[in-house]
């Protein structure tokens, strides 16, 4: 076949299989937020959740779901960026690195209520941490690690070596090479890594049924005392997320409104990842420009 | 960049005596009492529900209820890792559980219904019937009187309380054939009533239009029919505690099965309150009239 | 005496002067540390991934350890009741159902996933770039956000009824699992087969263009070739999540415990049946370790799915 006829109709096949993706990741996103619409309101948003009476929200659960994605990316960032710089930058290639690589990626293989069952066992009973968001957020952190760790080396590696060259013949050392120029260079596609486990953690359930909690006690949002129990800020009480509520609600849930709460939720869900991806790009944009100088 | 450092030790600084000063000021829990309930998620919204209600009646308690399963609550509290387990079914039922070291706290009877979509065209089954239908010897619905259409089973997980109450009392100790399997009500009366043929089985306040619930032998699945033990397929909600159980923990159990609870929240989560049963059953199958020796 | 002075001047300024050089300088302090605490990250990293693999196995042997069941038996039975014996004496602990289920439900959404997740790819990063950029990626990282109970309930609403109409049966079974887990793994493998594209050095392509090759035999021989490993490491990442994967699947497979006849008669994946049953067995009892033991055949498979592509790769890949 003439290269050029073969190189159009690649093309179009490209062009059919994105479109096509394009309308099924459409279709389900509108789904779910067409679906969900009806039941968001600023009362479905800002009240607690109801146990077996129409009426409910998901107040609490919204706010704990942001928290906790905090929380867990304020432990498992600096970590996995870390275990990232050093698997590109200083590792070498031999059966060792390997080993690490291959178990990094296993772990990510693992069901997540295994992992959930591990947290329990070791934050909730042994820690004596007990039903808390910071069980949650080191059961998430085991949970998050390898992908995060995996999607920064990619990153890292995608840095052209004359980046590096460049860095160390400026009499710069190794890591001031890597912390001034690799990473802020490298920082876009890290970002796209960070989102993406934002995202997991954000929808992941199985994991958290056994270490944050299914109960969303009533908070007081006058009171951001972290010692104080009602305090939204303490980290030590049990918090329930979005992910974990629509779970619940699908499972269990006896009020009469479940299946609107279910797919009012769902849609709050992706919408709070929306608005999520929009911030962190945001930032990032602001701090690659500041970083490269550009 | 000297500049820089100087206001990052400030934001420290600041950040400690932050912290320092929240800490003070913290509110002192004076009874500072925690207890923690785990176990079966479907009794969990009565527990949740009630503990709320505790804990603004008897300020500085908290009840912290979280779900986990049955085996999980039963396990953990004979670990001595929570105060109480709550479990669907007895403890002498769940595999490697020492019953006698755990204490029995009663609070609610649940009954147990089979379900059906509304293509089968059933609405009644003797337990012969049902007994053939989940053991695969009945395999269309024409051959019970109902419509032509194939049956599909869904179980409950194994080891569920709805299961193992259901295979005891409503199959009479037959083991169902090797079915399609889910872990929660909701999801079983989901897929029972959009599935064509598919019958099932779960707690009376689950049933609701979507579904077509079966008498069995001409006998309702009702509440009145529950209390005087005519409709068998019934268990407890049990919450298991140590026993030498935490006195508060004692003291929250014994607001559960006061009259103002099982009268109200009781009632209202479509469990059958207590204090209406007329029959007793023990974890052997048993069963007694009540009063006699009421407990 | 003024020269003796001078002298031992000089003998101090130089030994200063030899300190200083000797003594480390503060850039490779900062060397050191910056490469101890990468290296401490990644150590802590590995030690919770051993924790994890040795509490999995620990409490999955312990089924033939403790339990005295035998691993050809648990491997290839084919009854799953762990609450039963069977004729012998010996708790039905078949996983092969299970095993079968995992494998074949993984393997056909990695495989139609794949062309999907490439094309793609390819799409956003050498055809489209700022279309690629503006739409899909924000799309793509929105999906990943959705969490598997919703993507059941469309399988639930959507998938099975559909499946049920074109194919017969019930509806419920590997093809609904497939094309529930299809879409679930989609975003991972695409974003990153991306990041795997855009780190082909951009002086590859030129090189190629400049040789008068098409835009298709850039790509197709030059661009996928040297990006191969990264790609097959999204794809390694997506037959992960599929095999990990449990309420999602759980919804739409059937969740039985029989062996898949054909892709629509209800089957079971490893993990769904591990979830479905944890919370109800008790820790340290028979049932619960055979669903540790579920856990472990996992690690175990996913650890063989790992290295059969790492192989492919390294022969596959261009070398650099």
């Amino acid at each position: 076949m003439n290269p050029k006829v073969s190189n159009q109709i690649a093309i179009a096949m490209l062009y059919v299989i994105a479109s096509t993706i394009v309308v099924i990741l459409a279709a389900l996103l509108g789904y779910i937020i067409i679906g969900g619409l009806p039941a968001i309101s600023w009362h479905f948003l800002t009240s607690p959740a109801k146990a077996f009476t129409s009426g409910g929200g998901i107040g609490i659960q919204l706010f704990n779901s942001f928290y906790l994605l905090i929380l867990t990316m304020l432990i498992s960032f600096p970590i996995a960026l870390g275990a990232g710089i050093y698997l590109n930058e200083y590792a070498k290639q031999n059966w060792v690195t390997s080993l690490v690589r291959t178990s990094i990626e296993i772990l990510s293989s693992l069901p997540s209520v295994v992992v959930g069952l591990f947290g329990f066992l070791i934050f909730v009973v042994q820690f004596g941490f007990g039903f808390s968001i910071l069980s949650g957020a080191f059961a998430l952190t085991f949970f998050n690690l390898p992908l995060l760790t995996r999607s920064i080396e990619e990153a890292l590696a995608a840095v052209p070596n004359e980046q590096r060259e460049g860095g160390l013949a400026l009499g710069l050392s190794k890591w001031e090479t890597v912390l001034h120029i690799i990473v802020p260079a490298a920082l876009p596609t890290i970002l796209t890594g960070v989102i993406l486990s934002a995202g997991r953690v954000f929808g992941e359930a199985a994991a958290l049924i056994y270490t944050a909690g299914q109960s969303a006690p009533a908070l007081n949002f006058t009171d951001w005392n972290p010692f104080n129990i009602s305090s939204p800020l303490n980290p030590m009480r049990p918090a329930e997320t979005l992910a974990v509520h629509i779970w619940k609600i699908n499972s269990e849930g006896i009020m009469p409104d479940a299946k609107a709460i279910s797919s009012g939720s769902s849609a709050v869900l992706v919408i709070s990842v929306l608005g999520f991806n929009l911030l962190a790009r945001f930032v990032g944009h602001r701090l690659f420009k500041r970083f490269t100088a550009g | 960049m000297r500049k820089k450092w100087w206001i990052q030790g400030l934001l420290l600084v600041g950040l400690i005596v932050l912290g320092g000063w929240a800490y003070q000021t913290r509110q002192i829990n004076k009874a500072n009492m925690t207890i923690t309930a785990v176990g079966s998620t479907a009794l969990q919204p009565l527990v949740e529900a009630a503990g709320e209600d505790y804990a603004t009646h008897h300020l500085g308690t908290f009840i912290n209820v979280q779900g986990g399963g049955s085996g999980t609550g039963l396990s953990q509290v004979q670990e001595g890792a929570v105060d109480i387990g709550n479990s669907d079914v007895f403890a002498e039922e769940q595999r490697g559980i020492k019953a006698d070291r755990l204490q029995d706290h009663r609070v609610a009877v649940v009954g147990i219904t089979p379900i059906v979509n509304h293509s089968t065209g059933i609405d009644h089954l003797t337990t012969a019937q049902l007994i053939n239908v989940f053991t695969g010897k009945i395999r269309n619905w024409s051959q019970v009187g109902g419509k032509n259409q194939k049956v599909v089973i869904l179980n409950r997980a194994q080891g569920s309380g709805t299961r193992t109450t259901f295979e005891r009392f409503g199959l009479q100790n037959h083991r169902s054939i090797a079915a399609q399997e889910q872990d929660s009500s909701g999801m079983v009366r989901q897929i029972v009533a959009t599935t064509p043929g598919a019958i099932s089985y779960v707690g009376f306040s689950y049933v609701n239009k979507s579904v077509q619930a079966v008498s069995l032998n001409g006998v309702q699945p009702t509440n009145q029919n529950v209390e005087h033990n005519r409709w068998l397929i019934w268990s407890y909600e049990h919450m298991y505690t140590s026993n030498q159980p935490q006195p508060l923990a004692q003291k929250f159990i014994k607001y559960i099965q006061s009259k103002k609870i099982q009268n109200s929240l009781v009632r209202r989560l479509g469990y059958i309150s207590m204090s209406d049963m007329q029959v007793v059953r023990d974890g052997q199958g048993s069963v007694r009239q009540a009063g006699a020796g009421h407990e | 005496m003024v020269r003796a002075v001078y002298v031992k001047r000089g003998q101090v300024m130089n030994k200063k002067l030899q300190e200083q050089l000797l003594k480390r300088s503060k850039a490779a302090k900062m060397e050191r540390f910056g490469k101890t605490i990468s290296f401490l990250a990644l150590m802590l990293i590995t030690v919770t991934v051993f924790a994890i693999i040795i509490f999995v196995a620990s409490k999955g042997l312990s089924t033939f350890v403790t339990n005295h069941v035998n691993i050809v038996d648990f491997l290839t039975g084919k009854n799953w009741n762990p609450n039963v014996t069977d004729s012998k004496g010996q708790p039905e602990v078949g996983a092969l159902p299970m095993i079968s289920g995992s494998f074949v439900v993984t393997i056909l959404s990695a495989l139609l996933a794949t062309p999907f997740a490439i094309g793609t790819a390819i799409f956003m990063n050498e055809i489209s770039p700022h279309r690629g950029a503006k739409l899909l990626q924000p799309v793509i990282e929105l999906l990943v956000g959705i969490p598997s109970v919703v993507y059941g309930f469309i399988g639930l609403t959507v998938i099975v009824p559909a499946v049920r109409s074109v194919f017969g049966g019930s509806g419920f079974g590997i093809l609904a699992g497939t094309f529930v887990l299809f879409v679930m793994i989609l975003p991972t493998v695409t974003s990153m087969s991306v990041d795997a594209l855009r780190s082909v050095p951009r002086y590859y392509r030129e090189a190629a263009l400049a040789l008068g090759a098409t835009q298709w035999q850039t790509i197709y021989k030059v661009v996928l070739r040297s990006a191969t490993p990264g790609i097959l490491t999204a794809i390694v990442f997506g037959m992960a999540r599929a095999f990990g994967e449990a309420l999602a699947v759980q919804m739409v497979i059937g969740n039985a415990a029989l062996l898949p006849t054909n892709l629509v008669s209800p089957a079971s994946t490893l993990t769904s049946v591990l979830t479905t049953g944890i919370g109800n067995t008790v820790m340290g009892s028979l049932q619960n370790n055979a669903l540790w033991s579920l856990a472990l055949v996992l690690l175990i498979m996913s650890l063989i799915f790992n290295l059969v592509v790492r192989m492919i790769g390294r022969k596959g890949a261009m070398s650099k």
